[in-house]
């Protein structure tokens, strides 16, 4: 009698133990979760890639948050208490961290900075973050998510990514994503031992065009030192050869059209810097060595007005293009006013005194801002890349410069064309005199054109600003390109400067990858006096009364 | 114009291109600044002469220099390569100063060796520079490419795996001596020369859609790509934005630069580089008391928070207290008992470590390889375990690999051991 209320009582216990074992198990799970985190404060980088594997095996609901985080460079300890928090993003440096308790996903109110420490990464951990993370993006409802995080899984294809990778296939809607599985699956494949299995993989693979598909595929074409092929099967082998060869002929098609494009946007920055030239020089002939500095000029104006508007990166482009016109356009005719117009038909004095110029405007914009370079960002929406396949994408910034040039070239050509103005200044390049006879005032004329080609040359100036250093030498290395480009082109010919900014830029580019850049550049200029001495007047020379009088 | 007047008139032209700064009634010891203030350089090497200037300060304020004064003589070479010699020849004929901290570019730096060795001056050098060289009369305290190119491509094969090489320079003298003696380290270590690209770009090339492509598709071989630069100034930063718009991440192919430091970070948006590398023998970010001590001395000095600190200041703060140590050893500023004074003289570096001069007139530095962070600083992501003593003369070309140089037993700076013989620069 007595075994049973001792086993009675054993029965209560285990009963206890049993009712009270999901809360305990859940806050232990949380306790061990927060443990972890804890050990990343002071860890080596090698330590932290270790208690990231383990935080990713938890389970736990908000692994996903805290390593995100962690990635992006979100993940403070707290100095007063040695505490672990999230930090929302936010873009303000100056503000205070609005702070998450990283295991309940809590807010936690905010700190100041300097009493929060951030939790390093390196490139290596950051690597293995990215992965980890990408096998939670893999379940996320937007299919470009999936897709990022498909991409990123392919580039480590561990036991672990592939079985995430073979649950999901599945479940995927998306004809992308379900693309970049199937690859990674095929690769995976490719190790197996199924000889059915793999020449399938080959064949799917065969249909990609991306470099790591096509390494993988020819590491299957690799001899042994001993002179034996290390795939056995023949028929892998053989579908291998045909799939190298068919991505290769793929990816030099597109290789091809990414030169071409690289060619195009390199003339449409020449063409961009250069049809300002195009008027002062092509239609006015004054020789203005301070073009360069216009062009800087809008540059600067670009930083102004990107510091005067933080936090509306994008905005601010849009309202520093017409900014910089007037600005530009303001100084061209400044000097046009009081130097060039004193100097008409005296080009030497011309050149010097606008040499001058440019000095001056170097050493002011030296004296305002300081000689260092100015930091001018670039909005989201022109950085990245617009990815067309897995062999050829463009990139965004290149791509808006392009169309840019186009719209520019369009608008200058409208002006001259259909307005007013245009008449009067193609009347005034033509024949000075007859227009002055018509009723024309050819000096309220010269002000406005030069005037016209100095705003395009600050115009320009905000597109380079996107691409190279805003200092104050930034004029001085397009300057003798502007020049050879309507020389080129055939002084006073608008089109000429378009034509001769592309197929110069083109030739440039296409001779790059042979040549290096130097000799690519002395190899273009060598060739520009050639025809030169061939064709003094250029591609498109001007014909007619305003030819002969020049 | 009277006697007086044109003495008056002289004494204003001398005060006009000298900053005298003690009280000039005493006697002074004379120390020469030769640094760039206008022109290209200007941008790194004003930041120089302020902190030599913020030494001397210091320095006085300790009571000077064997009982006295130290007088700063400022003088602008304008990055005008000539002007650096006759700048020279200024400070050591007519300025008789005991000792010039000066120069940044290596070719300033070789127009005005021949001065200094005519007139036995003494220049401390503070840059990172390419090595092949040792004067009687310059004391190298920047790095040598053992103590900078070298240990950060071992860092780049043994830490992180690099299989492929990219060496990415601009055109001229540096990168192209600095390449050729990583070229020959690759090849001695069993990098197939098909693994390694060596590519010039002229100064400030900004259209850099091509290269990026090259790389891009050299480090799509299947194996750990790396590229070294060794791009100079200006054209670093269109550089490393094409490399982000070509989505190339320092996950990828990380750019391991010799030139990049805190100070060129501050003029431009860091973003695009974050996580790409930079090796040098110091970093503002390393905290130690020293280096929290130099900050703050900065900051006060400048008089802007802001301004930050860097490799070549702390070879100027070594190289200050070097020579300070030898003329208090030495119990004179002549140049030749404080040179004899120098070799084995050790002073504290701002990173924790000691810096001892060498008898080939380098000096031991650690090596520091930092992550960049975005906001402009760098995180220490790899160190040497203790400093690394300079080498004048690399061993991994065929053409100096057995010279030497000592100017404390062999008292030449381009010895040949094979031949016993000595030759090249001060061989009489």
């Amino acid at each position: 009698m007595k075994r049973f209320p001792r086993g009675g009582r054993r029965l209560l216990l285990l009963l206890f133990a049993l009712g009270a074992a999901r809360p305990v198990f859940a806050q232990s799970s949380d306790a061990l979760f927060l443990a972890a985190l804890g050990e990343l404060r002071g860890a080596t980088y090698a330590d932290k890639e270790q208690i990231v594997e383990r935080l990713s095996a938890s389970g736990h609901a908000s692994t996903r948050q805290v390593l995100t985080a962690f990635l992006e460079d979100r993940l403070y300890v707290r100095s007063q208490d040695q505490n672990i928090f999230i930090a929302k993003p936010g873009d303000d440096e100056q503000a205070p961290l609005s702070l998450v308790d990283p295991v309940s996903l809590k807010d936690a109110g905010s700190a100041p900075r300097d009493g929060m420490e951030k939790i390093g990464t390196n490139n290596r951990l950051r690597r293995v973050l990215r992965t980890t993370v990408a096998r939670f993006g893999l379940s996320n409802p937007d299919p470009a998510i999936r897709l990022d995080a498909a991409r990123e899984m392919l580039k480590s294809l561990d036991e672990a990514n592939v079985a995430v990778l073979r649950e999901r296939i599945g479940a995927e809607t998306d004809a992308g994503v379900r693309k970049e599985i199937e690859t990674g699956l095929a690769l995976a494949a490719l190790d197996g031992t199924d000889q059915q299995a793999r020449l399938d993989a080959v064949r799917t693979l065969s249909r990609r065009s991306s470099s790591d598909v096509r390494n993988r595929l020819a590491s299957l074409l690799e001899k042994s030192p001993e002179g034996t092929f290390i795939e056995s099967d023949e028929r892998v082998r053989k579908a291998a050869a045909s799939a190298v060869s068919s991505i290769d002929s793929t990816r030099s098609f597109y290789a091809a059209i990414e030169t071409l494009f690289f060619g195009l946007s390199l003339g449409s920055v020449l063409v961009l810097v250069a049809i300002g030239l195009a008027i002062t020089f092509g239609v006015m002939g004054v020789i203005n060595m301070a073009h360069g500095e216009l062009m800087m000029l809008g540059a600067y104006t670009t930083y102004v007005v990107q510091t005067a508007m933080p936090g509306h990166i994008g905005a601010s482009i849009a309202v520093a293009i017409p900014t910089a016109f007037l600005v530009a356009a303001a100084m061209g005719i400044l000097i046009e006013r009081t130097i060039i117009r004193f100097l008409y038909g005296r080009p030497l004095e011309t050149l010097l005194a606008t040499f001058g110029v440019s000095l001056i405007l170097q050493q002011l914009v030296r004296s305002v801002f300081s000689a260092l370079n100015r930091s001018v960002e670039t909005p989201a929406w022109m950085s990245g890349t617009l990815q067309f396949n897995e062999a050829l994408s463009l990139t965004y910034n290149r791509l808006y410069i392009v169309l840019f040039t186009l719209i520019v070239f369009g608008l200058l050509l409208l002006v001259l064309k259909r307005t007013r103005l245009g008449l009067d200044i193609r009347a005034v390049s033509q024949n000075r005199e007859m227009a002055r006879a018509m009723g024309i005032r050819s000096d309220w004329v010269d002000a406005m054109t030069f005037g016209l080609g100095s705003g395009i040359a600050g115009v320009a100036g905000v597109a380079l600003s996107q691409l190279t250093n805003v200092g104050p030498n930034l004029g001085q290395s397009y300057i003798i390109d502007s020049f050879m480009v309507v020389v080129f082109g055939g002084v006073g010919n608008l089109w000429g400067a378009l034509i001769g900014g592309m197929s110069m830029g083109i030739v440039n580019k296409l001779l790059e990858p042979y040549s290096g850049a130097v000799l690519a550049k002395i190899f273009v200029l060598v060739a520009l006096i050639l025809f030169i001495q061939r064709r003094p007047q250029g591609l498109f020379p001007q014909t007619g009364r305003a030819a002969e009088t020049r | 114009m009277t006697r007086r007047q044109m003495i008056l008139a002289a004494w204003l032209l001398v005060a006009g291109t000298t900053y005298p700064t003690g009280a000039s009634a005493q006697a002074t010891i004379k120390v020469g600044i030769l640094h760039s203030l206008s022109g290209t350089m200007a941008i790194s090497e004003t930041t120089l002469k302020d902190t030599v200037l913020m030494m001397i300060d210091a320095q006085n304020k300790k009571g000077g220099l064997l009982g006295k004064k130290l007088e700063a003589v400022v003088v602008d070479p304008a990055s005008n390569w000539p002007l650096f010699a006759e700048k020279a020849q200024q400070l050591l004929e007519k300025d008789k100063v005991a000792v010039v901290f000066g120069c940044w570019t290596s070719v300033s730096r070789k127009s005005v060796l021949p001065v200094f060795e005519k007139n036995n001056g003494l220049l401390f050098y503070p840059v990172q520079y390419e090595g092949e060289e040792s004067s009687k009369n310059v004391i190298y305290t920047g790095a040598a490419p053992n103590q900078q190119a070298i240990p950060a491509v071992d860092y780049l094969m043994k830490d992180v795996g690099v299989k492929r090489w990219v060496l990415e320079g601009t055109d001229y003298v540096y990168p192209r001596t600095t390449n050729k003696i990583l070229e020959a380290y690759l090849l001695s270590k069993g990098v197939a020369p098909a693994d390694i690209s060596i590519n010039y770009t002229p100064f400030g090339h900004s259209d850099w859609q091509t290269r990026v492509a090259v790389i891009k598709k050299f480090g799509s071989a299947g194996k750990k790509t790396a590229v070294v630069s060794t791009i100079n100034g200006d054209a670093n930063v269109p550089f490393y934005k094409e490399l982000g718009n070509q989505k190339i991440s320092a996950e990828d192919i990380p750019v391991v630069a010799f030139s990049v430091g805190e100070e060129e970070l501050s003029g431009l948006d860091a973003k695009p580089l974050v996580g790409h590398l930079a090796a040098w023998n110091y970093f503002e970010s390393i905290s130690s008391p020293a280096n929290k001590a130099f900050i703050d001395q900065w900051h006060t000095y400048i008089k802007s928070p802001k301004r930050t600190t860097n490799d070549p200041m702390e070879a100027h703060y070594i190289g200050f207290n070097l020579w300070v140590k030898a003329v208090e050893k030495a119990g004179t500023t002549d140049v030749e008992k404080v040179l004899a004074a120098l070799p084995g003289l050790e002073t504290p570096n701002l990173t924790g470590g000691i810096a001892k001069m060498l008898p080939n007139h380098h000096i031991t530095k650690p090596v520091y390889i930092g992550e960049v962070r975005a906001d402009g600083q760098f995180d220490v992501v790899w160190k040497t375990t203790g400093t690394v003593p300079g080498d004048a003369w690399s061993d991994f070309l065929p053409g100096s690999k057995n010279i030497t140089a000592d100017w404390v037993a062999l008292k030449c700076g381009n010895y040949n051991t094979t031949t016993k013989a000595c030759s090249g620069q001060n061989y009489k």
